[in-house]
């Protein structure tokens, strides 16, 4: 993926490669939802180049981007479900727009909504879950189809640390299951460093720190990079280490 | 060093305060054309999306039902009401002339031509353009729109055609209903009020009625459908400013729906009496 020039973004441009996770790390209005979204085709920007999958989405008709954004997984900041309809629904939104077998339908939401601890939720209403519930239905609905980008936006925003920390670990275990790239957007630094030093280990069923910072055992080498958005454009583009280590005093306000 | 900014601010100001008359008197003609421009973008979209596939038919009927059934109660009531209160206005004028006989035309005429429409219309406009608003601006909002464009499903499609659609079919029919529920309004008014038989007005009414009327009294509906689902979805899809401007945007859909609807119905009628008097 690769970015240029932006209205409120400014001469920002970075690549993500195939099973990283980028974090986008910035406070309110620095522009990390307008990155995404432009990473999604939802907005356009009024300059640069933005290359998703090989595709120039910034140069794509709305028709041509509708059957793009199937290969794309979005999460919304505040889930953004469909409110008038159930969970099961939400989940299947997409498997019924491409018309899908009612069966598989249901095997394959049982499946995600399993993945996210929500199998019991299937006929209740968006309006009837907590937060954190949503946001891990807004996960499993944009998992559903298995897109090769997953794209969240503020994942953690608005929850409690308990509640975060769940959140945090259902991606890490979408990263390390699915093998997903990721662009997540957040103003908590401690999410990002979940991402980079710990890892799910398949054998154990269970979230393990890394042995060594930023390398996961075995298969699991996926990496962790951090983009510091300030004052629409990039402050500091760097490795967890980096950023733990810095001496910068405006990254260090993040460290708190 | 001091110095200079206090300069370069003051003179700023000044510039800033010259263009700025001229500039907001620009840019609100610019936003005006370009909110024509939307709207007239969103209603060919939807219209064309009409035409294509794929369908959405769950949703359209969904909304059939809102717009349609949903609307029933208030049609119903109102228009019973509107035909009595058309024969006692005329009833109380004809009596003078001793023609009472008389109100049975006025009333079919004026119901099928003009009244029905216009009250279906503004009616529908109060109870669904608003609620198309409201409804299309909270998702908004709440970044369902979004959401469902990034799965890949175009709001056009799934949102404003099956409002059009079903806006467009339902508002003939309910302005078929309104102008039969006028008519029995107006047909008790004239049996309490004018001690007319019933008999007698049903006869002059249809009477009163040929193919020209029936022609320009479901035209109307058509188009006036057309407006409310159009403007309730363009000013859905352009909230601004989270739930304060839902309210707004349900508050301009009811008043803008209205007026467009009044000032149509003006043109209509001048183009439906000058083909008629053409063709038929």
């Amino acid at each position: 993926m690769g970015f240029d020039e932006g209205p409120v973004l400014r001469g920002v441009t970075f690549q993500v490669q195939q099973r990283e996770t980028l974090i986008l790390l910035g406070e309110t209005g620095t522009g990390k939802t307008l990155t995404l979204k432009m990473a999604a085709g939802l907005l356009t920007p009024n300059g640069g180049s933005v290359i998703v999958l090989g595709n120039e989405v910034s140069e794509m008709k709305e028709r041509e981007l509708l059957a793009f954004r199937h290969k794309i997984g979005f999460v919304f900041q505040e889930g953004a479900l469909f409110d008038s309809m159930s969970v099961a629904d939400n989940v299947a939104y997409r498997l019924r727009e491409n018309h899908v077998p009612q069966e598989e339908i249901d095997q394959r939401v049982r499946e995600v909504l399993q993945f996210v601890e929500l199998e019991h939720t299937l006929e209740q209403f968006p309006s009837e879950l907590s937060g954190g519930m949503r946001r891990r239905v807004s996960i499993a609905r944009a998992l559903i189809n298995h897109p090769p980008i997953v794209l969240y936006d503020s994942p953690t925003a608005g929850l409690d640390p308990i509640t975060s920390q769940t959140i945090i670990t259902l991606i890490l275990r979408l990263r390390d299951v699915y093998g997903v790239t990721a662009l997540l957007a957040t103003h908590r630094l401690q999410d990002g460093f979940a991402l980079a030093n710990f890892h799910f280990d398949p054998q154990a069923k269970r979230v393990v720190p890394n042995a060594h910072n930023g390398i996961a055992a075995g298969a699991n080498s996926a990496r962790t990079r951090f983009l510091v958005y300030r004052d629409g454009g990039i402050y500091f583009e760097g490795e967890p280490g980096e950023i733990a280590n810095s001496e910068d005093p405006y990254l260090k306000r993040f460290l708190v | 060093m001091a110095d200079t900014p206090l300069q370069v601010t003051g003179r700023q100001a000044k510039q800033e305060e010259a263009a700025s008359v001229a500039e907001v008197l620009g840019d609100a003609a610019k936003r005006a054309v370009a909110a024509v421009q939307d709207y007239a973008f969103l209603s060919g979209q939807a219209l064309a999306n009409i035409f294509t596939s794929p369908h959405y038919v769950q949703d359209t009927l969904e909304q059939m039902d809102f717009i349609g059934a949903g609307s029933l109660p208030i049609i119903l009531l109102s228009g019973f009401f509107i035909g009595a209160v058309m024969v006692l206005q005329t009833g109380s004028q004809f009596i003078r002339f001793g023609q009472t006989s008389l109100t049975g035309d006025v009333v079919a005429i004026a119901l099928v031509r003009e009244l029905g429409p216009a009250f279906t219309g503004l009616l529908v406009t109060g109870r669904c353009a608003t609620g198309i608003a409201s409804e299309l601006g909270s998702m908004l909002v709440t970044e369902q729109v979004d959401a469902m464009r990034a799965m890949g499903t175009d709001p056009g499609r799934k949102l404003v055609a099956p409002r059009l659609l079903a806006a467009l079919l339902m508002l003939p029919l309910l302005t078929a209903i309104m102008d039969f529920i006028g008519l029995l309004g107006g047909c008790a008014a004239s049996v309490f009020s004018l001690r007319l038989s019933a008999v007698e007005f049903w006869r002059r009414a249809i009477d009163a009625l040929d193919f020209a009327d029936l022609m320009q009294g479901f035209t109307k509906p058509v188009v006036f459908g057309f407006i409310i689902a159009t403007i309730g979805c363009y000013k859905g899809l352009t909230v601004r400013g989270g739930t304060q401007g839902v309210g707004r945007a349900t508050t301009s859909a009811a008043v803008v729906g209205s007026v467009l609807i009044i000032v149509a119905d003006a043109f209509l009628t001048k183009l439906s009496l000058y083909l008629s008097n053409k063709i038929f």
